[in-house]
């Protein structure tokens, strides 16, 4: 539809068109009995920790929408390249949508200089990307990978700060994860024994917090590949239905039935021979 | 890519001034283009980052050119303006959507994504601008 008053094409990005609305209808829902709907957060506990062969990475699967669990096998442990995974905290959809075009940039530049990407160079994008945005951008994530110079684990927290650690844990259970990894944490651990203490630490997370809980997954990143083990321990609460929800078969019962039949008749008939040589 | 700018770059960057009321002919606010004026509109903006996603890639632009001319002379920012200039003017009618494929090159926007690309992209706009009008504004007749 052409529209006579629009004299510039719409530049892209955000649009800060509806802030102003926004506000003015928040005013009014506040007031009545609606609320406005909130976003889904992945109030979580991640943790991630650097050992002898690699980098393990490990996130609890609960996705909370104010006090209601939305999701209770959410995927928090993001792909990045072949070399690194991400897991993230925070508003769910900016984690997903931040590692998305992290995990597209970094693509585009293995397939222009042919060469893995580096640690570093997510972190520098995941932070000037944050940055930029002030803070708005609700992420908090855990950015662990191999490659050449090494095993790097780094956390990027939603204003664009960055830390390069040996063990990390973010996220409402971040306290009570970080406990357990001050304690058992050791230089140049084994593989098992790391997949042991990260998902203890994560266990303690679920233990301990509210908005983290369901399974367990771990992401295990070495030079020889990636093993993501999703889950790697079911919670011991999964419900078991009582009863099938599906209806069977005759539960809504037929009281009539009326059939009539459509009359066709041949009015033309064409054949055009099909060329398949 | 952003590129770190010095901080003394700083002092380069657009200067953030209000959302100003559209002005016209004359200096005076423009009704038949922008609607009525309302000052609280106008003054402030609605959201944190409404004036710094505005001028982002202009303070981009310039605290990357006199990085450049700091370091390597003041014709490096002058022959990149020049470019940037001529591939600017390869675009189609105002109306229409024209792909920037040179200016994109250019600015080294093709081998990287942001939001820019994927929210609000112009091509998929629902909306169209009357073409006479769109011409007249660019031609400066109106």
């Amino acid at each position: 539809m052409a529209l006579s008053n629009v004299v510039e094409t719409p530049a892209s990005g955000f649009n800060f068109e509806n802030v102003s609305r926004n506000v003015a209808l928040k005013g009014l829902l506040e007031g009545g009995h609606t609320k406005a709907p909130k976003p889904m957060k992945t109030g979580t506990t991640i943790a991630g920790l650097v050992c002898k062969d690699g980098v393990v990475l490990g996130a609890d699967t609960r996705a909370t929408s104010g006090e209601v669990v939305a999701d209770k096998m959410c995927a928090k442990i993001h792909y990045i390249s072949p070399n690194m995974y991400c897991c993230g905290a925070g508003t769910a959809a900016d984690t997903e949508k931040t590692t998305d075009l992290l995990s597209s940039n970094l693509t585009i530049f293995s397939m222009n200089s042919g060469r893995n990407p580096r640690v570093v160079m997510a972190v520098n994008i995941l932070q000037d990307m944050l940055f930029r945005y002030r803070g708005q951008i609700g992420a908090s994530l855990i950015l662990g990978g191999v490659d050449c110079t090494g095993n790097h684990l780094y956390t990027v927290g939603p204003y664009g700060s960055i830390d390069n650690v040996p063990y990390l844990a973010m996220g409402s259970g971040d306290l009570a994860a970080l406990g357990i990894l001050e304690d058992r944490f050791k230089p140049n651990m084994e593989l098992e024994e790391a997949k042991e203490l990260v998902r203890d630490a994560i266990h303690s997370g679920i233990m301990s917090d509210l908005a983290s809980g369901n399974n367990i997954d771990i992401c295990v990143i070495t030079k020889q590949g990636v093993d993501y083990i999703r889950p790697y321990q079911e919670s011991e609460y999964k419900d078991k239905r009582q009863r099938r929800y599906k209806y069977r078969p005759g539960t809504t019962s037929i009281l009539t039935e009326k059939i009539v039949p459509l009359e066709l008749e041949v009015v033309q008939e064409t054949v055009q021979r099909m060329d398949t040589a | 890519m952003n590129t770190r700018g010095l901080r003394s770059q700083l002092k380069d960057s657009v200067p953030v001034t209000g959302m100003g009321p559209q002005v016209g002919a004359y200096g005076v606010q423009d009704t038949l283009r922008s609607g009525f004026s309302s000052v609280k509109n106008e003054l402030l903006p609605s959201h944190a980052l409404e004036l710094s996603e505005k001028n982002f890639q202009l303070n981009q632009d310039k605290m990357n050119f006199s990085t450049l001319r700091n370091i390597q002379g003041l014709h490096a920012p002058l022959k990149l303006q020049m470019e940037y200039r001529a591939a600017r003017q390869i675009q189609r009618l105002p109306f229409l959507q024209s792909s920037h494929l040179a200016l994109d090159t250019l600015k080294g926007n093709d081998e990287s994504i942001s939001f820019e690309d994927i929210l609000n992209d112009p091509a998929q706009s629902e909306m169209m601008g009357e073409p006479h009008i769109m011409v007249e504004y660019k031609l400066g007749m109106m």
